[in-house]
């Protein structure tokens, strides 16, 4: 089995019901995907599946071969942060940190979600106004936080947003 | 040596670990590699009362990749413990649905889920009773309540007061039963070298874990290695050893290589802990302009088969108001549940939803302001103990917090305001946390290179310590931040109490403290402090947090979903430590009440004694959408008597009345009082017409 | 999770035949309700026939007007998709409502209308229940049954579908395409889901083998103006409690045209063509938004704990129509 993370090709010899997050987490040992529920309801495993935002605990490894798998391993590091990350540092997004990775490459996805144009729950006809608080929360609603951190993620979210 | 003219305490350091965090490079229990790691499983009680009488593995579905399936019948026999819950594995008695009944180990963690769910349990069923009612008949009164305080208070003549009375409040109120809900599941790798054994797991207090496993596999602490550097939240489920590290050692022991076991989901929300649902009793007796004269607060709570654990429920309501004739009690009953456990705030954060939302009910009685009945009914010193208190300023949180809030403008009558859908109010509530600390010892030593490390067994659950020791080591040693390395999180470090009780900065400062003294005073390279003596010569009454929450909330006219538009604290701390991670605190508490208000309910089913809703799609924590604006801030309190440091423990406070304040705030938009949480639509919709 | 063979298929004829000597086997397409059947042990399939390489992604415009949407589009490019937002409003609202960010970009079109009950039994494979393990008995009649069926149940199962997405479909008189080993047919989407009666382990018309290659939207003036609203017990990333997908054409303050579909009420998504009927040619009030809703409700049986559903539709159907004619409360 191929897996693309992070740019780099891995084989493995996988049980096919590993799902790409047990891949990443047991066999590559890239473990900033978390499992916190492991059934799709809190969004600590989400990692960026060909540029999409996706919860890794849903999805079988076998059926990802060779497509590009981004974790938070691969968006930057401690001396040069991704604008993401350094918006939970600098607006102190986090607390025990567990949901944080997910919760980061979450943010990625959706960043990318509005540039295309995606509409959210709460986007009215005709609003291409910058992207607003409410905004932001709908749009992040699939990374639970138990911590309750985010009325800091969504300043952090709306600094790496340039807003 | 250059001089250090800013002092560290007090200043919004960010975390420690905050880049290795953003980065997924902090490791948390399950994520050390290890070499030939085995996985486990457990296989919980699919009934809620009976025999487990054998296990039978199906050869045509058994895995070659199944290692061992550990039961009563052939597991090792373990030592007793203080904590019946931590003899996994030992007896065919089953003691609530959802208890450990087996270990699945295997060499992939897919073949272990795989066999956990063919393997056939064979069990003696027998009837159960599951639900907490509050005339049930084996309904009895605790010898004390968690930790250690009597069940039941009284003084004056309470009958009296309420006979005599002109205005009255009698008000029941239920709270469900909640569960901590960590975002990192409980979980443990387990790895035995000889007869030492090594333990990665997630806990609030890694020498508790060492010593309570130790005790059970018959070892000493010091042959148990807990290692803890990092822990996605705990909120009191994490403050001792859980079963899963009592089994993965078991599982470990058994296939003789480490293994891996990590709590599904779906086990937290019976194997670990929850916070018991209660029924709670709160009359309030008062002359007409407001002054009570008698209080009286009973809670009804449940506690398993196994162990008794009594939530302080109504401790709070000892030292809240002034009256001069008061009770509070506890009553406990036996049931076919898993035990409860700590979860953040027990004791005040039920307790203060009875109370505040009662003292809401009796303002709306007299026509009085809900601050102003409070201002009325502030004592002078505890109205139980006679201690005076070591600070107190819960009413300049009320009136600084109402002038933030905008409260003045409030129309005091409920069902007023309508904006297009929405009703809309407002509702405010007290807050308090005990302030505690607890022995510690830390040590300090000089580095080579010009550095200091600081050593203590304390966690770092996401309150900040590890940053915070590092603030008041640096101040101590009178040197930069940069120079100080604290280390937490090992078990084999000088022992610390546990993060718990909202005690951490204050017991492990006080040992820092100590020990950056000491070191500078003898001028030798190192230094160690316990801090025993000197906490336990110190006044335990007295000593408290306050606060008052503000909400603002919508109601939909036509659904009754609620909407917490805007929730602000005001504390009143001490010294605040790390502005940064102390507002972090405070509106993680706070957050959590939204939750306890709104959403957050196990869902009994009394038929199978399961909460039903056991996972996190269909047991609702508040999402980003649910926060719209939380905000903290506190007053500048000194207070020298609780600690070197001058600081009150904050991790808590912040989930303590913040519920009341939305009830009542729901309460002032519909005119509807939900006395059981959560407040759901289904509660509001057939009385808003 | 029971072990299984992998097949991915590269297009339909291959999926279908794959499958059709596959008794035990089910479809893979975005696996957000199947993985977490698989791993709760719910559902068993030996076989998985991974469908996402299908040529089923895209979006297209019907020669006779109306949109074809390939199976395997994601509900959130179908959300976003200009024409769906322009001319189907309530269909791109009500696949916004559902779920998260990360499962609409792994949802496919065809999965959302195959995913099962979120009934909490059905959930548990340790318990009782008539759809997973049928004869077992219904516990959640006199259990848990809050966010369960007021409409069309039995008493073997009072499930409720759970999709936000079909509601709205249900609402605009999509066609459900499907292929199979005995060939094509087209399944208007009101009739895909059964009702539970005596056979509630049965979810759709769907006979094994058989696959769903687009979702086909008619053409539908009345949809221009239409909306979903969803209640639910927390803001967002939550399962509807009662939600409403409503098309409305008025004028002159009278109801010409109406569509209106109720969701998390039964075990299908429910059209309600009685509250329609009896709002064709009624004035645009609320008050006959509110007597069109009864009349429809006039059939629920709810249980124990479930009566407010009543009540919420009735209100949701007030205000969703109040809003789209502009007609005050």
């Amino acid at each position: 089995m191929d897996l693309v993370v992070n740019g780099v090709e891995h084989a493995l010899d996988l049980d096919p019901r590993t799902t790409l997050l047990d891949a990443l987490r047991e066999h590559l040992h890239l473990t900033g995907a978390k499992k916190g529920c492991d059934h799709g309801q809190c969004g600590a495993c989400t990692v960026l599946l060909d540029g999409r935002r996706v919860n890794s605990c849903l999805i079988l490894a076998i059926s990802q071969q060779g497509v590009p798998v981004t974790t938070v391993e691969g968006l930057g590091t401690e001396r040069e942060p991704h604008p993401v990350q350094q918006g939970f540092l600098d607006h102190d997004g986090f607390q025990c940190g567990y949901c944080t990775p997910g919760q980061i490459c979450s943010a990625v996805g959706m960043l990318d979600e509005v540039a295309r144009g995606w509409p959210s729950a709460v986007t009215r006809d005709g609003d291409d106004g910058p992207l607003d608080d409410a905004e932001i929360r709908e749009r992040m609603s699939g990374n639970l936080c138990r911590c309750g951190a985010y009325a800091n993620i969504v300043p952090a979210i709306a600094q790496a947003a340039g807003r | 040596m250059t001089a250090v003219t800013e002092r560290a305490v007090g200043a919004p350091l960010g975390r420690i670990e905050g880049p290795a965090k953003v980065t997924g490079a902090a490791r948390y229990a399950a994520e050390y590699p290890v070499e030939n790691l085995a996985h486990a499983w457990v296989i919980q009680s699919p009934v809620a009362r009976g025999t487990l009488d054998g296990v039978v593995v199906d050869p045509t579905t058994e895995d070659k990749d199944l290692l061992a399936v550990l039961w009563h019948g052939n597991a090792p026999r373990l030592e007793e413990s203080d904590d019946p819950e931590l003899a996994v594995l030992q007896s065919a008695r089953i003691s609530y649905r959802g208890q450990a009944l087996a270990l699945v180990v295997a060499r992939t963690p897919e073949a272990a889920r795989r066999a956990a769910q063919v393997i056939r349990l064979e069990i003696t069923e027998e009837p159960h009773d599951a639900l907490l009612t509050a005339d049930h008949p084996g309904l009895y009164t605790p010898e004390q309540v968690n930790p250690a305080f009597p069940a039941v208070t009284e003084s004056g003549d309470v009958a009296g007061a309420f006979a005599a009375a002109p205005v009255t409040v009698d008000v029941t109120y239920r709270t469900p039963a909640l569960h901590n809900n960590p975002m990192e599941p409980h979980a443990t790798i387990a790895v035995w070298s000889g007869d030492d054994l090594v333990l990665y797991d997630s806990n609030q207090h890694p020498p508790g874990v060492a010593a309570a496993v130790g005790a059970v596999l018959g070892l000493p602490a010091e042959r148990v290695h807990v290692i803890t550097e990092h822990v996605g939240g705990g909120f009191g489920s994490k403050g001792t050893a859980r079963p899963n590290a009592v089994l993965a050692a078991l599982g470990a022991r058994v296939v003789g290589r480490p293994v891996k076991l990590v709590l599904p989901r779906q086990a937290l929300f019976s194997m670990v802990g929850y916070r018991t649902p209660t029924i709670q009793r709160i009359r309030l007796a008062a002359e007409r302009d407001g002054t009570l004269t008698a209080i009286d607060h009973e809670a009804v709570e449940q506690t398993s088969r196994l162990y008794e654990f009594a939530e302080q429920t109504t401790v709070a309501t000892r030292h809240m108001y002034a009256a001069p004739h008061r009770r509070t009690g506890h009553r406990l009953v036996r049931l076919d549940v898993p035990t409860p456990r700590w979860m953040r705030a027990p004791g005040e954060a039920p307790g203060m939803l009875g109370l505040e939302c009662a003292m809401d009910e009796l303002a709306e009685r007299l026509g009085l302001d809900p601050i102003e009945l409070r201002v009325r009914n502030e004592p002078r010193v505890e109205p139980e103990s006679g201690v005076p208190f070591s600070s107190r300023h819960y009413l300049d949180c009320l009136r600084e917090g109402a002038e933030r809030f905008g409260w003045a403008d409030r129309d005091p009558q409920p069902r007023r305001r309508r904006e297009g859908a929405w009703w809309v109010g407002t509702g405010v509530a007290g807050a308090t946390y005990p302030t505690m600390a607890q022995p510690s010892t830390a040590r300090v030593r000089a580095l080579p290179d010009g550095r200091y490390e600081v050593a203590v067994a304390a966690t770092d659950i996401g309150t900040g310590a590890r940053t915070i020791l590092t603030q008041i080591a640096a101040d101590e040693l009178g040197v930069g931040v940069g120079r100080v390395h604290v280390r937490i999180g090992d078990s084999t470090l000088p022992m610390a109490s546990v993060a718990g009780g909202s005690s951490g900065s204050a017991s492990w400062g006080w040992a820092v403290t100590g020990a950056c003294r000491a070191l500078r005073e003898s001028g030798s390279e190192e230094a160690v402090y316990d801090s025993t003596e000197e906490v336990q010569r110190q006044e335990k009454e007295g000593k408290h947090a306050y606060g008052a929450h503000f909400a603002e909330v919508r109601v939909d006219a036509d659904t009754g979903e609620v909407r917490v538009s805007r929730l602000f604290g005001m504390y009143a701390v001490g010294r605040v430590l790390n502005p940064r991670t102390a507002r972090s605190q405070f509106i993680s508490g706070m957050t959590m009440g939204l939750g306890m208000a709104l959403h957050e309910e196990g869902v009994l089913d009394p038929a199978t004694g399961d909460w039903v809703n056991h996972d996190l799609a269909e047991y609702h924590v508040p999402a980003h959408a649910d926060v719209e604006s939380i905000e903290a801030d506190w007053l500048d309190e000194r207070d020298r008597a609780v600690n070197p440091m001058g600081s009150k423990g904050i991790g808590e406070i912040g989930i303590v009345g913040s519920p009341a304040a939305i009830v009542n705030a729901v309460w002032h938009a519909t005119g509807v009082r939900v006395r059981d949480l959560p407040v759901r639509l289904d509660k509001l919709l057939p009385h808003l017409g | 999770m029971r072990t299984f063979g992998y097949a991915p298929a590269d297009d339909v004829a291959s999926a279908v035949s794959l499958l059709a000597t596959a008794p035990g086997g089910t479809y893979l397409a975005g696996g957000t309700n199947l993985v977490d059947l698989m791993k709760l042990g719910v559902a068993t399939p030996d076989v998985l026939v991974d469908i996402n390489r299908l040529p089923l992604h895209e979006v297209t415009r019907l020669p006779g007007g109306g949109l074809r949407i390939g199976a395997g589009v994601r509900n959130s490019e179908l959300a976003a998709h200009p024409e769906v937002r322009r001319s189907y409003p309530v269909l791109s609202q009500a696949l916004l409502a559902g779920a998260s960010g990360q499962l609409r970009n792994m949802a496919t079109t065809g999965g959302n209308l195959l995913q099962r009950t979120r009934c909490r039994y059905f959930m548990d494979a340790t318990k009782p229940c008539n759809k997973r393990a049928p004869g077992s008995g219904c516990p959640a009649r006199t259990g848990d049954h809050r966010n369960l069926a007021v409409l069309g149940a039995s008493e073997h199962c009072v499930a409720t579908h759970p999709s936000d997405m079909a509601v709205a479909l249900a609402a605009l008189g999509a066609t459900v395409r499907v292929a199979g080993p005995d060939g094509e047919r087209d399944i208007p989407v009101t009739e895909l889901h059964r009702l539970p009666g005596d056979t509630p382990q049965v979810d759709t018309v769907l006979r094994h083998g058989e696959l769903i290659t687009s979702v086909d939207l008619p053409e539908l003036e009345v949809a221009r103006v239409s909306a979903y609203r969803k209640a639910r017990d927390r803001a967002s990333y939550a399962f509807a409690v009662g939600s409403v997908a409503a098309a409305v054409h008025a004028e002159d303050g009278v109801v010409h045209d109406v569509r209106l579909a109720f969701g998390a009420v039964a075990h299908r998504p429910w059209r309600a063509y009685a509250a329609e009927q009896a709002l064709l040619g009624r004035p645009a009030t609320r008050d006959s938004f509110l007597a069109a809703a009864d009349a429809e409700l006039a059939a629920a049986e709810p249980l124990r704990d479930n009566a407010f559903k009543v009540t919420l539709i009735r209100n949701l159907v007030a205000a969703t129509l109040a809003r789209l004619t502009g007609a005050g409360r």
